[in-house]
Order: structure tokens, then C-alpha cells, then sequence
């Protein structure tokens, strides 16, 4: 039985299913007579005396980032806005604890959960975990441990709590699946944390304990009761994968230089403050793409300048002195934002996107600009715009630049006043007229995905002409070669920050374009750094100039890129 | 029982860390205190109380603060905002 979900955490997991099941509680209103009220209260704090000393037993027994997920519950605990909140209602409107406890949680919960604030969002998750343990105590019911699970374990769950996800014993567990759940969710951080391969997005209410399973985190691919077949496939690939990170681990820590001495920036992309460690971690040294769409979304009105300042400050600081590159808002397209008020289109690819509604919202589009503009004062960061295909539009972009930096000038806030300002070539438009762009332009990043579809014309979602969509295409290749020429033409960086940049195939012809960054995933850094090392630029650079012109078909050209 | 206004002027507000140094900072105190914003009060040494506030850079709020060592906890109160609480 095969199913496919997202991949939140990279590997393979081949292992035998143990079920996680919430429990639904009765939370009803049950009334409690005057003379039983005091038991009442007497059982609530024997529930929660009860899960204190199991909390801290855990905590002592757990490492550090694990315990400290527990550690926080514990800290809720004891806040004086919960417990006498809960045992004020049970005695005033004489009730069941389960009913006080419910409503006390639930009115924080859907506080936190309607802040549009991620990292409440996040303490939202963590108060249902804790109200479901104290419900299980209070139920005597077993609180779910899966610390001494049996090894080879592959967790199973509608959706997994933190405080079980915090409980894995990483020697045993080998994988996580849940229905429930997102990149950013405390369980994929935890896992990524662990090295646990984990699923998310897949169905999983007709499975039962003990069941054969493999996942792969990379794909997203997951296979309940699998044959001999694919066992053995999957075995291959899981050992493929470990030796791959072995190997790639020497090239941690080392420059990125070309054998005949190109220094190539290798940084990662980002998008919310939860990526920054991870980023870190996976050797980045620093940041190409910080997609601020994130910050917009999910929430009913646009983040603050404070709000913004506050995050991109924070990288700026964590990188430093790498750089961070800020992309302004680039919604549209496939990101809708509802209350941006952007609307159902026709053809939102080629519509009323990014950095043309922007320039037409430019109130909203200065609070970002100053927002970076602060952050400036605390790094290396810089300002790309997205989606540019005209001159013009860049030009007017430039000028609300000056705008919010004359403004933060009058309220003596400092910024970086050589902020450099650069743009996304993501549209034919841009890529032909670079070496005009390259005038006003202080950096280039070739966003492939958009370059490529716009190039060839092609929805790569749309499965009937998907097989068209290639970055290899010959006309794609010209496009980036033209941008390179143009930049090198002004004596202005550029970089690449698509899909493209982290496909080993492509390092070796961006490098002979002259490419100065590549901005990938973190995951790819490592691998691409080996690339780096293995490059001669100028053999490189010299085989493109003969070639590049003679290659006709996306076959030609893939053989090509496979003989640099 | 003594009152002050004060404005919040670290980055991101009365908001997770900053949120967690204040009410360490008054916890340690036997008066009660209250935050009083936006026409709403706030158990003031409850995290989830101060988180709830949604207390923005800028935002303008109110102590009140009432018990034997109201003097000096609100001085360590309005200190810990006006240095930044931390960040």
C-alpha cells in the first residue's frame, strides 16, 4: 500500500508501525454538589502533582532541546493565569475539572491560534498537548510514552503531540508519519533535530500496530505492508543516503573555492525564524533568499514594521558577517494572501503579482522597506525586488527605497546607508534587458522556476505539458549565460536562488557563466560545495563559449552539462 | 496600591522571551501586579497573561501594582521595560 505525503524530515525509515491514538474526552459541563466540591479541587491537584513529577522525571531523563519542549510545560503549570483559573471555575460554577480544564485551555488557545503569530501558533500546540495529558491523568488514563519503544519503530499518528514527539528515543524510533502537520510543526523540527526520517499529509485512520512500513522523508513516499521488492529497494536507497551524508561531511567548514580559484558564495534559502538554526547547522554562510511571504501569511492583516524589523534583524545578526539577502513581498502567483485583496485571476502567473502590487500598495510596501532598512543596521542585509520586468518598475521601486530611507534619516533611526538593492531576473523581459538592469541594478539573483516557465511557457503543473518544463532547455541556459554576460559587463554580482542552484548538474555552468552565489535549500549545501571544489572554471568558461551556441535539444544539452 | 504608564520600546514587544524576562523580573516580588492595555487587565506574572496582551513595540501600558513591596517592584518593573528586557 502506497501513499504519498510531504517529506518534513530527509531519510529513510523501514520499520514496524506503533499507533498513537488521542483520546476524546467528555468535557461536558457535569454538575458537582456543594459537599463534593472540595474533592473536586483535591482531585484536580492530584492529577496535576501527578503530571508535574512525571514532567520532571522526563526532563531530568532527556537531553537538552527535547527537555526543554518538556521543561516549558512544566512552566505552564505553574503560571498563576491557569491552575487557580481552572479551580476558580470548578468551585464557582460547581463542576467537573475536565469541563474547568477545557475551557481555561481552550480560551488561550484560540487566543494564540487567531494572533497570527507563529510562534504562539506554536505555544497554542503546546497548551493542546498538555491539556490532553492532564485529561489522561485526570482519566487515569496511561500517558503515552514511547521513550522505551521497541526499536525499529515507526511512530504513527493523526497528528503527533510535542510532548510525545519530545519523548523519542532516536535509537529506537525510526520514523514518524502523521496525517496532521508542516515543515515548520514542533514535531518536524524535533525530528529534523533527531536525523528522523518523518512524513506528513498521509492518510492513516486503516492503520494498525505492527505493521511493516518504509518512508522515505525525501520523497514523501510511504509504503504500509511492503513487498520483498521494494524492501529491497529501499534498503539500497536508505544505505545510499547514510553514505552520501558520511561523505559529504569533509567538505563541512571548508571554503568554497574553484580548483583554479573562483570564490563562490554558498547560501541558503529561509523563510520564517525557525529555519535560521537549521540554515546554521547545514553550513550557510548566509542567506540568498529570505522569503518574507511567510510573515504575511496565514494571518488576518499585514505584520508590523516592528514585526518585521524584529525577524530580519535576527538573521541579520545570526549571519553576520554572511549576507542576507531580503526578498520584498512576492504575492501572487500560487501565494494568495487574503487580505491583500488580490482577487481569483485568470492567469495569476501573469497577473497582478509581487512587486506589481507593491508599487500600487506603497504604503504597505515601505513598512517592509524600513522594516529591512532597520535590520540594515545589524548585518550584512540586502534588498532584492521579485518579479521586475520592466526598467521602469525598478526605477520606482528604487525611489520608495530612498523614501524610507529619508524617513528613518528624519527619525534618527540608523541603517546601513550602502544598502545594496538588487533584483530578481525571473521574467525573459529582465534576463534580455540585463545589461540595461545592470546600470541601476546593485546585484542580480536568476530565480530559475518562474525564468524557466516563462521561458518555455510551460505550468509545470499542468501534466500534459510538464514533460516541456526543463532548466536544461537550451533557450533557458542562453537566458542565465545572457544575464552573467551582463552583469560581469557592469561589474555586478549575481547569483541564482531557484530550485536550480542546488542541482549538482548545473554548479559547473553556473560557475563557467561567472556566477558569484548560489542560494539553495540547506540540505544541498555540502554537496554543492563539492561540486564547487571539483570545478576549473576557466576549461569551463571555454567549453561554454564554443558550445553553449551548437546545443539544439534539452538531450544535447543535459549531455553537455553531464561531460563539464 | 500605586499606578504608572510606561511605553514598551524593546523590538518585538511584550512577546515570548521579552514577555518571560519581565515576569521573571516581578515574580520575585510578594505585590500583585496588573497590566492594564488596551482597556484590558492582565495578571502580570502570568506569561500567558502578558502573552495574551499582545503588547507592541510602542504600545503604551499601564501597572498597576498593589502590596507591601509596591514601591520597589514597580520601580524593577518599569526599569526592566525601559532597558529593553533583555533584547
Amino acid at each position: 500500500m502506497k501513499r504519498n505525503g510531504l517529506g518534513v524530515s530527509a531519510g529513510i525509515g523501514i520499520g514496524t508501525t506503533l499507533v498513537i491514538e488521542e483520546i476524546v474526552f467528555d468535557v461536558s459541563k457535569k454538575a458537582v454538589d456543594e459537599e463534593s466540591l472540595a474533592d473536586e479541587v483535591n482531585r484536580l491537584h492530584t492529577s496535576i502533582d501527578g503530571l508535574k513529577a512525571y514532567l520532571e522525571k522526563k526532563v531530568a531523563k532527556l537531553g537538552h532541546e527535547q527537555g526543554e519542549i518538556l521543561q516549558s510545560h512544566l512552566d505552564l503549570l505553574a503560571d498563576p493565569a491557569l491552575v487557580p483559573e481552572i479551580e476558580k471555575i470548578i468551585t464557582q460554577e460547581k463542576t467537573v475539572s475536565e469541563y474547568a480544564v477545557h475551557q481555561v485551555f481552550e480560551q488561550f488557545i484560540q487566543l494564540f491560534l487567531m494572533s497570527g503569530d507563529e510562534l504562539l501558533e506554536l505555544r497554542a500546540t503546546d497548551l493542546k498537548d498538555l491539556r490532553q495529558n492532564l485529561l489522561r491523568v485526570l482519566g487515569g488514563k496511561e500517558l503515552i510514552d514511547v521513550s522505551d519503544a521497541k526499536p525499529g519503530t515507526v511512530l504513527v499518528a493523526q497528528e503527533l503531540s510535542t510532548s510525545v514527539a519530545a519523548s523519542i528515543n532516536p535509537e529506537s524510533v525510526v520514523g514518524i508519519v502523521t496525517n496532521v502537520g508542516g515543515k515548520t510543526a514542533h514535531m518536524a523540527i524535533i525530528a529534523r533535530s533527531l536525523a528522523l526520517p518523518a512524513v506528513v499529509n498521509v492518510g492513516v485512520q486503516d492503520i494498525t500496530d505492527g505493521m511493516a512500513v518504509i518512508l522515505d522523508g525525501t520523497t514523501g513516499e510511504v509504503l504500509f505492508s511492503p513487498s520483498e521488492e521494494e524492501c529491497a529497494e529501499f534498503t539500497k536507497r536508505q544505505r545510499d543516503f547514510q553514505d552520501e551524508l558520511k561523505r559529504l561531511e569533509v567538505y563541512r567548514g571548508q571554503a568554497s573555492v574553484t580548483k583554479d580559484g573562483k570564490e563562490v558564495e554558498l547560501l541558503a534559502n529561509i523563510g520564517l525564524e525557525l529555519d535560521i538554526g537549521p540554515a546554521l547547522a547545514a553550513d550557510g554562510e548566509g542567506v540568498g533568499l529570505f522569503r518574507t511571504e511567510f510573515l504575511y501569511m496565514d494571518r488576518s492583516s499585514a505584520p508590523s514594521e516592528d514585526e518585521q524589523f524584529a525577524l530580519y534583524q535576527k538573521a541579520a545578526q545570526a549571519f553576520a558577517p554572511g549576507p542576507v539577502i531580503i526578498r520584498t513581498l512576492d504575492v501572487g502567483g500560487d501565494k494568495e494572501i487574503a487580505y491583500l485583496g488580490i482577487g481569483k485571476e485568470e492567469n495569476p502567473f501573469l497577473g497582478y503579482r509581487a512587486i506589481r502590487y507593491c508599487l500600487e500598495h506603497q504604503e504597505l510596501f515601505k513598512i517592509q522597506l524600513r522594516g529591512i532598512l532597520r535590520a540594515s543596521a545589524y548585518g550584512k542585509v540586502k534588498i532584492m525586488l521579485p518579479m521586475i520586468t520592466t526598467v521602469a518598475e525598478f526605477k520606482e521601486g528604487l525611489a520608495l527605497v530612498s523614501e524610507a530611507k529619508a524617513e528613518l534619516k528624519e527619525q534618527d533611526i540608523p541603517f546601513d546607508e550602502q544598502i545594496e538593492v538588487g533584483m530578481m531576473i525571473e521574467t525573459p523581459a529582465a534576463a534580455m534587458m540585463a545589461d540595461v538592469f545592470a546600470k541601476y541594478a546593485d546585484f542580480f539573483s536568476i530565480g530559475t522556476n518562474d525564468l524557466t516557465q516563462y521561458t518555455l511557457s510551460v505550468d509545470r503543473g499542468n501534466e500534459k505539458v510538464a514533460g516541456l518544463y526543463s532548466t536544461y532547455d537550451p533557450a533557458v541556459l542562453r537566458m542565465i549565460h545572457r544575464v552573467g554576460e551582463a552583469a560581469a559587463g557592469a561589474g555586478i554580482m549575481w547569483g541564482v536562488c531557484g530550485e536550480a542552484a542546488a542541482d549538482p548538474l548545473l554548479t559547473k555552468f553556473f560557475i563557467a557563466c561567472g556566477v558569484n552565489e548560489l542560494s539553495m535549500a540547506g540540505s544541498s549545501i555540502l554537496r554543492i560545495r563539492q561540486q564547487v571544489l571539483e570545478t576549473n572554471q576557466f576549461t569551463c568558461a571555454e567549453r561554454l563559449a564554443k558550445e553553449l551556441k551548437l546545443l539544439e535539444t534539452c538531450a544535447e544539452a543535459k549531455t553537455f552539462l553531464e561531460s563539464l | 496600591m500605586i499606578n504608572r504608564k510606561v511605553k514598551v520600546t524593546n523590538p518585538s514587544g511584550l512577546h515570548m522571551r521579552p514577555a518571560g524576562v519581565f515576569v521573571k523580573v516581578i515574580t520575585g516580588f510578594e505585590s500583585e501586579v496588573t497590566l492594564r492595555a488596551n482597556g484590558d487587565d492582565f495578571n502580570a506574572k502570568s506569561m500567558l497573561g502578558v502573552l495574551s496582551a499582545s503588547i507592541k513595540c510602542g504600545d503604551e501600558v499601564e501597572l498597576i501594582v498593589c502590596g507591601a513591596d509596591e514601591e520597589a517592584c514597580m520601580k524593577a518593573a518599569v526599569e526592566a521595560i525601559e532597558s529593553g528586557l533583555g533584547e
